[in-house]
């Protein structure tokens, strides 16, 4: 009963977590090897304009179940967690994979989301 | 819902990019996003030896339900030169993401059934024995033939480097007769750039996907195997404008005595993003 309810509080815990958290440390500890380059946050603008706004809004102000990317959890995140959520997606909040992506555009996004005020 | 109305809903729609890669018959694990819904259009011509040249079309609507499940509806007809132009019938399928992360290999389970006439030539794939010869009857005999078929097919795929590498591996049964039906289509395919560029662009390498796609037919389960088989190997390419269109040509060359010796398949795809959400 014990372990029930041990394993009940991990799941509820876990669920609690957004998908940036839930990024395993080994790929959180990724560096973004596009990091400080402009070129790439243009580009990064440009893909998530493409790929992400439908949800997450073009201001990045989120809507329904796509939250806001504007803010300090999402500026501070690891570039290698938010490189994660990007390649697996989050099928139970709706965000689906973007693996298709080339990494280089992947990484181009995050170099986007990474900066705060921009666009 | 009044025909303007249903226009205006289309019209207003934000377009969003439908960049699946360049395959036409291969699926990949890729799934549409959810609540998308992207048109395309899949033609395929050729003229099979003693037969009249033909266009065989299938128009497909791809709706992402949610990020593990894609429904997708296709209408299928055709032409026939000197004959006649024939609605040949709907096809309905639906794909279901096995696992919910990215892994090396990534499976989805389809499952379609579809309910089409012999006359119907968009060759959405190869299965059995399927060949040349079933493309020469004349559309007067072929339509008299009713096909109601489950289909099902495991999708296997992966992302690496750059590549796109994805294998099916399809099973068909007629539900009244027939023995059940095998095939396979495999694809490999990259982008010519894989880093984005700064600048809105219809030309620059990213915005263009090439592969090669190889499908055929596999027998039945009395008869396994290669013999009397239709194969095609198919290079393949596909164009993104910056709009979101994607317009796709794959020449197909049969490699078999059974197949058809060349096929042109060619389409365009359009995606609506956020089809029947509530705007802002």
């Amino acid at each position: 009963m014990k372990a029930l309810g041990c394993f009940v509080l991990a799941v509820t815990c876990a669920w609690g977590q957004s998908p940036v958290q839930r990024a395993p440390a080994r790929a959180a500890n990724i560096r973004n090897p596009m990091e400080g380059d402009e070129k790439a946050r243009r580009a990064g603008a440009r893909l998530f304009a493409r790929e992400c706004a439908e949800c997450h809004g073009s201001n990045r102000e989120g809507y329904g179940n796509a939250p806001p990317l504007r803010r300090t959890e999402i500026y501070q995140a690891p570039p290698g967690a938010l490189f994660w959520v990007l390649r697996n997606g989050s099928l139970a909040r709706g965000m689906p994979s973007f693996a298709h992506l080339p990494e280089p555009q992947r990484w181009q996004i995050v170099t986007f989301l990474g900066t705060p005020g921009f666009p | 819902m009044s025909c303007n109305r249903v226009l205006a809903i289309f019209l207003f729609l934000p377009a969003c990019w439908a960049a699946e890669g360049p395959f036409i018959i291969t699926y990949t694990h890729q799934m549409e996003e959810p609540r998308n819904l992207e048109v395309t259009t899949k033609n395929v011509t050729g003229k099979p030896g003693d037969g009249n040249r033909f266009v065989g079309s299938a128009l497909e609507f791809e709706y992402g339900v949610n990020g593990w499940w894609t429904t997708e509806w296709y209408l299928n007809g055709q032409i026939t030169k000197s004959d006649s132009t024939l609605f040949t019938g709907y096809r309905w399928e639906h794909r279901f993401r096995l696992l919910p992360r990215e892994h090396w290999i990534n499976p989805v389970l389809y499952v379609e059934f579809e309910n089409i006439s012999g006359a119907d030539k968009a060759l959405l794939e190869v299965v059995g024995h399927d060949g040349e010869e079933d493309l020469t009857a004349p559309n007067s005999e072929a339509r008299a033939e009713k096909k109601r078929e489950l289909e099902a097919k495991l999708i296997l795929g992966s992302h690496f480097k750059g590549w796109t590498i994805a294998e099916n591996f399809i099973a068909e049964k007629n539900i009244k007769h027939e023995p059940y039906e095998f095939g396979y289509a495999v694809g490999v395919s990259r982008p010519l750039a894989l880093a984005a560029r700064p600048d809105r662009c219809n030309l620059c390498p990213e915005n263009f996907q090439v592969g090669v796609e190889m499908y055929g037919g596999l027998g039945t389960h009395d008869d396994f195997g290669l013999r009397e088989t239709s194969h095609y190997v198919a290079p393949t390419v596909a164009w993104t404008l910056a709009s979101g269109t994607t317009f796709r040509v794959s020449p197909a060359f049969g490699v078999t005595d059974t197949s058809a010796g060349f096929l042109l398949r060619f389409g365009v795809s359009y995606e609506f993003a956020q089809f029947g959400r509530r705007r802002r």
